[in-house]
């Protein structure tokens, strides 16, 4: 029993430690170190909104979507037709470029308002695709929803490649404006992102705690654990799992359009379906669905791993081994998600049993009070 | 209870029952006049494309009638179904040619054995394009995907059935294994594209201005051949009654005194073997790629659901549905968008009869 509990704190420190130990031996330097554990945190935190909009939606929902990729494309290019300017040559040629018209001259609002707006519109489209995708599918099995999302995440990848004038077929969207980009030294403007990025997993991380610890995240999980006993008590099923789903998908848009403005260009390969899809996937499975703290720490490990191991590419390698390093990336995460639902199906944080702001406080305030000499006894 | 109530209530519910009946035969008579519509006005307006669909459309059944045969009697949908398919046809290539990627993964090494070397393994069967040693391969391939099933059940899914685990958490554990399977293959076949046979192989003419090469005709015939061994064994054999009735009715197969252990073995052997005969064929007819499996999932779902959960004869008339339509779209749409038409489908069937033209209501 003991070690099980060992598991969590161990593993995390293991990954840190490697994240850190592998760059700095190998680079000996100090600033270059700092740069790349910032890119690296970066990363974990847009990949941290993905899996805990993916939580939302299966771990407390109890909605399976397959097709994180649909929602996450559909976000990030959103957000990059909102920002860019106007496409003007021939063989750029993409729809919107909304940027110059949401920057009226005032309080350089060039640097931020067309980035406020781009987010909203990335999480509203994406909410939207959910919405008409939930209505055919939302009431059947709940295998239906991953084999329809899976497909709605193919046929739009295959419209972004074959409609030349939609966004810019295979070629993507490159140049993507950056908030806040002019005020900084380009060499510090990633750990401005970093900033924005944490602000942004703060904000939808309570938000999503917020959520499940109300009355309404009761009935989401209520319905997850029992559907016919949600619904005899008087909960509109549907309904519910359809806000759940939503929500879950708006926040995938939002992180679609933070990653944009991450990366500057997006294209059809950036959401392969391994990639943008699966990866999210394992990573809530390995940190533990049903908890937000496990989607986040998943996030970590396995972006961790992933780094770890092309990291270790740069060693003396044997060549069968160093040729192939993407590929055996690729089965050790594969092999991961398998090993956890074998081995370790809760994860590394479990599910939350309890989930109530109100009961929490209830619990503080007992906490607090000095206990009587006859309570104790009771207990 | 007064009479004259009771028996109001009882007219309601009848006449409910029967309006819910009358719903359900148009849905699914409406669904049959489709197909029928769509396979006569294609294989009138578009001859060569409906006939080429066909035969994709069989060899797309074998996967699919394993894929509902796994989904009918384990409960769970198959991801890896389409990865599974594809590294059948790389274990074929590798039994026909040995080759596998050396240190460098874009410099081919020779495994030293392969049927290519038995004498006359080559030289193509009358108009074929391959000789006896594709057969062998075949076969091969076939026996070594279905141990291969076996052992992955074994391995992942029934730990987890013995665990009581829901349906998504099999899902997502075929979401890994399909992930798995195509690092495996990139790791001993490398990404690059490959083909059993090397040279242009010439098409013949026939009536009706279709354009076919042999060797499509030789696939069409293998696929049905096995549909048919497959139909004689699930409905002339007890392990046939047996899997059909587990796909129908899992608690009322055990009661009934039947081995679900045994059931949901042969059910990975014959989903197996006929994957690796599929996903051969397949390949035949164009190349091998380890990306091409994920790719197969949505038109052999879409054939799944079409004909209805645990239904063969369904996947069968299911597959050539999506196949023909596939086939026929090039017409109309850009041939990038055939996954689309597969995915339009699937939805259509979603909305209109969720269950399937087989499929029983549960």
């Amino acid at each position: 029993m003991r070690a099980q509990r060992l598991i969590t704190p161990v593993t995390l420190f293991l990954i840190a430690f490697f994240v850190v130990a592998l760059p700095a031996e190998r680079s000996r330097d100090f600033d270059g170190t700092i740069s790349f554990l910032a890119g690296f945190a970066t990363t974990v935190g847009m990949y941290a909104i993905f899996t805990l909009a993916l939580n939302v939606q299966w771990g407390y929902t109890g909605v399976f979507n397959f097709g994180v990729a649909a929602f996450f494309m559909v976000g990030a290019y959103t957000a990059a037709i909102f920002t860019k300017s106007p496409a003007d040559s021939e063989y750029v040629t993409y729809i919107g470029g909304f940027g110059e018209i949401l920057s009226p001259p005032f309080l350089n609002s060039d640097q931020w308002l067309p980035f406020l707006v781009a987010t909203a519109a990335a999480g509203l489209m994406s909410g939207l695709l959910a919405l008409l995708l939930a209505v055919p599918t939302l009431r059947l099995r709940e295998d239906y929803l991953a084999i329809a999302t899976i497909g709605v995440a193919e046929l739009l990848r295959r419209v972004t490649i074959q409609e030349d004038g939609l966004v810019n077929s295979n070629r993507g969207l490159i140049g993507i404006p950056r908030p806040f980009h002019d005020y900084f030294d380009p060499a510090d403007y990633k750990f401005v992102y970093l900033a924005i990025v944490v602000v942004v997993l703060v904000l939808v991380f309570i938000a999503v705690e917020r959520g499940i610890r109300s009355p309404w995240g009761r009935v989401l999980r209520a319905l997850k654990e029992d559907e016919q006993a949600a619904t005899a008590s008087g909960k509109n099923v549907f309904a519910f799992k359809m806000q759940g789903f939503v929500l879950g998908a708006v926040i995938m848009g939002v992180g679609g359009a933070v990653f944009a403005y991450s990366r500057g260009s997006v294209g059809p390969a950036t959401f392969e379906h391994f990639f943008a899809t699966f990866l999210f996937w394992a990573m809530l499975i390995v940190g533990g669905s049903g908890n937000s703290r496990g989607a986040v720490a998943g996030a970590f490990v396995v972006w961790g791993l992933w780094t770890i191991t092309l990291q270790l590419n740069g060693y003396d390698l044997p060549e069968v081994v160093r040729s192939r390093i993407f590929f055996i990336r690729d089965f050790v995460v594969g092999a991961l998600i398998v090993a956890v639902l074998l081995l370790r199906p809760q994860g590394l944080f479990p599910e939350e049993r309890r989930v109530s702001i109100w009961l929490d406080r209830q619990m503080r305030r007992q906490r607090r009070l000095p206990r009587e000499p006859d309570q104790e006894a009771e207990a | 209870m007064s009479t004259p109530a009771g028996r109001s209530t009882d007219t309601i519910a009848t006449t409910r029952d029967r309006l819910r009946n009358l719903g359900d035969t148009a849905s699914a008579s409406g669904l049959w006049a489709l197909i029928a519509l769509l396979f006569i006005w294609s294989a009138f307006a578009q001859t060569q494309l409906f006939v080429v669909g066909i035969i994709v459309g069989s060899i797309l059944a074998l996967g699919a009638i394993g894929l509902t045969l796994i989904y009918g009697v384990l409960r769970f949908a198959n991801f890896a179904h389409g990865d599974m398919m594809m590294l059948g046809a790389y274990l074929a290539f590798f039994a026909l040619t040995g080759t596998v990627i050396g240190e460098q993964t874009n410099i081919d090494v020779d495994a030293g054995w392969s049927l290519n070397r038995l004498p006359g393994a080559t030289s193509g069967l009358g108009d074929l394009s391959f000789g006896y040693g594709f057969l062998i391969a075949l076969v091969l391939a076939a026996v070594v995907l279905a141990v291969l099933s076996v052992g992955l059940d074994r391995l992942v899914f029934r730990p987890l059935r013995r665990r009581g685990s829901g349906i998504v958490i099999f899902a997502v554990a075929s979401l890994g294994v399909a992930f798995s399977i195509r690092a495996i293959m990139l790791i001993i076949w490398g990404p690059d594209p490959r083909s059993y046979i090397s040279g242009i192989h010439r098409a013949q003419h026939y009536p009706f201005d279709i354009v076919l090469k042999t060797d499509q005709i030789f696939t069409f015939s293998v696929a049905l051949a096995m549909a048919f061994l497959v139909y004689l064994l699930l409905f002339h054999t007890k392990l046939g009654k047996a899997m059909r009735a587990t796909a129908d009715n899992p608690d009322l197969a055990v009661v009934s005194g039947i081995n679900t252990d045994r059931v949901i073995m042969w059910t990975w052997v014959i989903g197996g073997a006929l994957m690796a005969i599929a996903g051969t064929l397949l390949a035949l007819q164009a190349n091998l790629k380890p990306e091409l499996g994920f790719g197969l999932i949505l038109p052999l779902f879409a054939a799944t659901i079409l004909g209805g959960i645990g239904k063969p004869q369904g996947a069968f008339i299911g597959a050539m549905v999506v196949a023909v339509s596939q086939e026929v779209s090039v017409e109309f749409f850009a041939a990038g968008y055939k996954p689309g038409v597969a995915f339009l489908i699937l939805i259509f069937i979603l909305l209109l009869r969720p269950r399937g033209l087989f499929g029983t209501t549960s």
